[in-house]
């Protein structure tokens, strides 16, 4: 053993390796020996070392420089977690975000009343499915993962996410989004399997956490795409997403995609339940517009309060989406809406997901705004704030409200300096 | 195609007519029993109602006893938590009142339904059956949805009249790769 470590200590008498390994500590040393080869001149790590861990060989950690995190939504709203513990709305911080998966830690979360997560023990927990069924059925989480599987990219938007002239950045203004790779078991799969009634038209959706939160969704969307969900992200869902199952109606809003799911039940009419009231519109336009989710996107970078350090080229970079099936294309403009450019695509479109644009652009150092707008394959285009106005008739006043989930078109200011902020404020 | 057909037949009799489901054979058949104690969706019918009654008069006190008071204040008016009571005058085109739950839904059923799953606060789901059509009428009663006096029960309860009447949005016939509403804008 001893005369081992002699050798290895030989061969890096060799560099001046070893002088730096001794300046850089015991650490670094027996790192370089751990590797066993000698360090060379240019191949010291100036860095300190993370020393390996239990936590960190089973369960990786990122790096402490990279400090991204949630933030309750809205910043002057109610608090998450409140002083009982409650978690209401945290938003992802999109500024950061590169590519299109939302990492399982940083995905936004919503709860419909605030409320406790479910701690619950899958070995406990099942799905039923009953009512207008031939048979219904009884499953456990061993047994829905028995069924055949599928797994498909999709993002998840509530209704709050909302850009007002008040928020500062894309997190507080378009933060109540996030897209993940989501595994489970089609619902058609499980209503064939039970065998649909002809008088199926709607079904409820219901949730084991303390409120029992319940949607009512047609029967179109469950025999279409809906996905009954235990994976996301390669790994189980986590608690704050619904722990052990939930469900994914792709690309309507995201209160629909109840959490904890323990019931689904077949029924031959709307049933407002619980988080049904809550979509109770007089104009049947507006109903419309607060189910599937209209095309949207914003750019991440450039974004509000970020800093360009000067004139030059940079690579606009952004979020595209719609609740109508997959981005088709997107367009920039860098000169305040006159002109629009074809921004290319970085990731495959995908239904109901997450596509990321970019747009190469070089700034010629005087001030002006930056937006971008998306249209989906089936030829839904996002409107302006003005547009949208128009279609209603109504004045745009600062604070219009757009009807249903707002997707309208964002704009952010570039100053001289650099500087970017809320091109609504 | 004999054969084939006595495949079919032969598929048909071995599978099992008991706690299965068809194509793949997993899971099991809950039985009506276990439905009935897990099924709290209350739809506009009412036919999934557990029998019970109750009262407003009945309503106020299960509303003091159960601590209603301490988030909504005394007769829902005043607390932190979401106001229960209507302060305009039924002369107020409904959609102009306040967005409270036993004012403007369609169905009283969905008052019954929100209760029962979704209070008191911290003790969801511990409410009886009667309480819940007490603390129900009691709610309406407030809002002039109906008397005091007013038996709520099985019966009684979808039967309620509410004051939105018809005069809300259906939703629309939803239909995938289908904009969400033809025409808007662009």
């Amino acid at each position: 053993m001893g005369s081992e470590r002699t050798s290895r200590r030989e061969l890096l008498k060799g560099g001046a390796a070893l002088a730096g390994g001794v300046t850089l500590g015991e650490l670094a040393s027996s790192q370089a020996q751990a590797h066993d080869h000698p360090m060379t001149p240019g191949s010291q790590n100036a860095s300190p070392m993370i020393l390996g861990s239990k936590e960190l060989v089973e369960y990786g950690q990122r790096s402490r420089y990279v400090t991204s995190v949630r933030i309750q939504h809205p910043p002057g709203g109610r608090p998450s977690p409140d002083l009982f513990g409650k978690v209401f709305h945290v938003a992802s911080p999109l500024q950061d975000s590169v590519g299109v998966i939302t990492p399982s830690s940083l995905h936004y979360v919503a709860t419909t009343r605030g409320s406790y997560m479910p701690d619950i023990d899958p070995k406990q927990h099942t799905l039923t499915i009953h009512g207008l069924v031939d048979h219904p059925l009884t499953l456990t989480m061993d047994d829905l993962k028995r069924f055949p599987s599928v797994t498909r990219l999709h993002f998840i938007e509530c209704a709050g996410n909302r850009h007002t002239p008040r928020q500062k950045t894309v997190q507080e203004t378009h933060g109540m989004t996030s897209c993940a790779e989501w595994t489970g078991v089609l619902l058609s799969t499980l209503l064939k399997e039970c065998g649909l009634k002809g008088s199926a038209t709607w079904f409820v959706a219901e949730g084991a956490e303390e409120v029992k939160g319940a949607s009512s969704m047609p029967i179109a969307k469950a025999m279409d795409d809906c996905l009954i969900a235990y994976g996301m992200n390669g790994e189980a869902l986590r608690p704050q997403q619904g722990f052990p199952v939930r469900i994914i109606p792709p690309g309507f809003e995201g209160i629909f995609h109840t959490k904890y799911l323990r019931r689904i039940k077949v029924v031959d009419r709307y049933y407002m339940n619980y988080n049904d009231f809550g979509h109770l519109r007089e104009d049947p336009k507006e109903a419309a517009l607060s189910e599937q989710i209209g095309p949207k996107s914003v750019i991440t970078y450039p974004s509000g309060g970020q800093q360009l350090p000067g004139r030059g080229f940079y690579e606009i970079s952004g979020l595209a989406w719609s609740g109508g099936g997959a981005i088709r294309t997107v367009e920039v403009s860098t000169d305040g809406g006159k002109k629009w450019n074809l921004a290319e695509l970085k990731t495959t479109p995908q239904r109901m997901a997450h596509v990321r644009f970019g747009y190469q652009w070089t700034w010629d150092g005087n001030a002006t705004e930056i937006l971008s707008r998306a249209t989906d394959e089936i030829g839904q285009v996002q409107a302006l704030r003005e547009q949208i106005a128009q279609w209603w008739n109504v004045p745009v006043e600062r604070n219009y409200r757009v009807p249903g989930l707002d997707n309208s078109v964002m704009p952010w200011k570039i100053a001289k300096d650099g500087s970017v902020t809320n091109g609504l404020a | 195609m004999g054969s084939l057909r006595l495949v079919t037949i032969l598929l048909l009799l071995g599978s099992p007519a008991f706690a299965q489901s068809p194509t793949y054979g997993v899971g099991r058949t809950p039985t009506a029993e276990e439905i009935r104690r897990m099924d709290i969706s209350i739809g506009p019918t009412g036919e999934e109602l557990p029998p019970g009654r109750g009262t407003a008069k009945e309503g106020a006190q299960v509303f003091e006893q159960k601590g209603c008071i301490a988030c909504h204040g005394p007769a829902g008016l005043g607390g932190m938590a979401p106001e229960l009571q209507s302060k305009k005058g039924q002369d107020v085109p409904i959609w102009q009142r306040e967005r409270i739950l036993p004012l403007r839904s369609p169905f009283a059923t969905t008052v019954w339904d929100y209760i029962n799953r979704g209070m008191p606060a911290g003790n969801e789901g511990t409410l009886t059956a009667n309480e819940v059509y007490s603390l129900t009428a009691y709610l309406l009663f407030l809002n002039k949805v109906i008397p005091e006096d007013q038996v709520l029960d099985q019966q009684s309860l979808p039967k309620v009249k509410m004051p939105i009447g018809d005069d809300y949005a259906k939703l629309h016939d939803w239909k995938p790769r289908t904009p969400r509403l033809e025409g808007y804008p662009y």
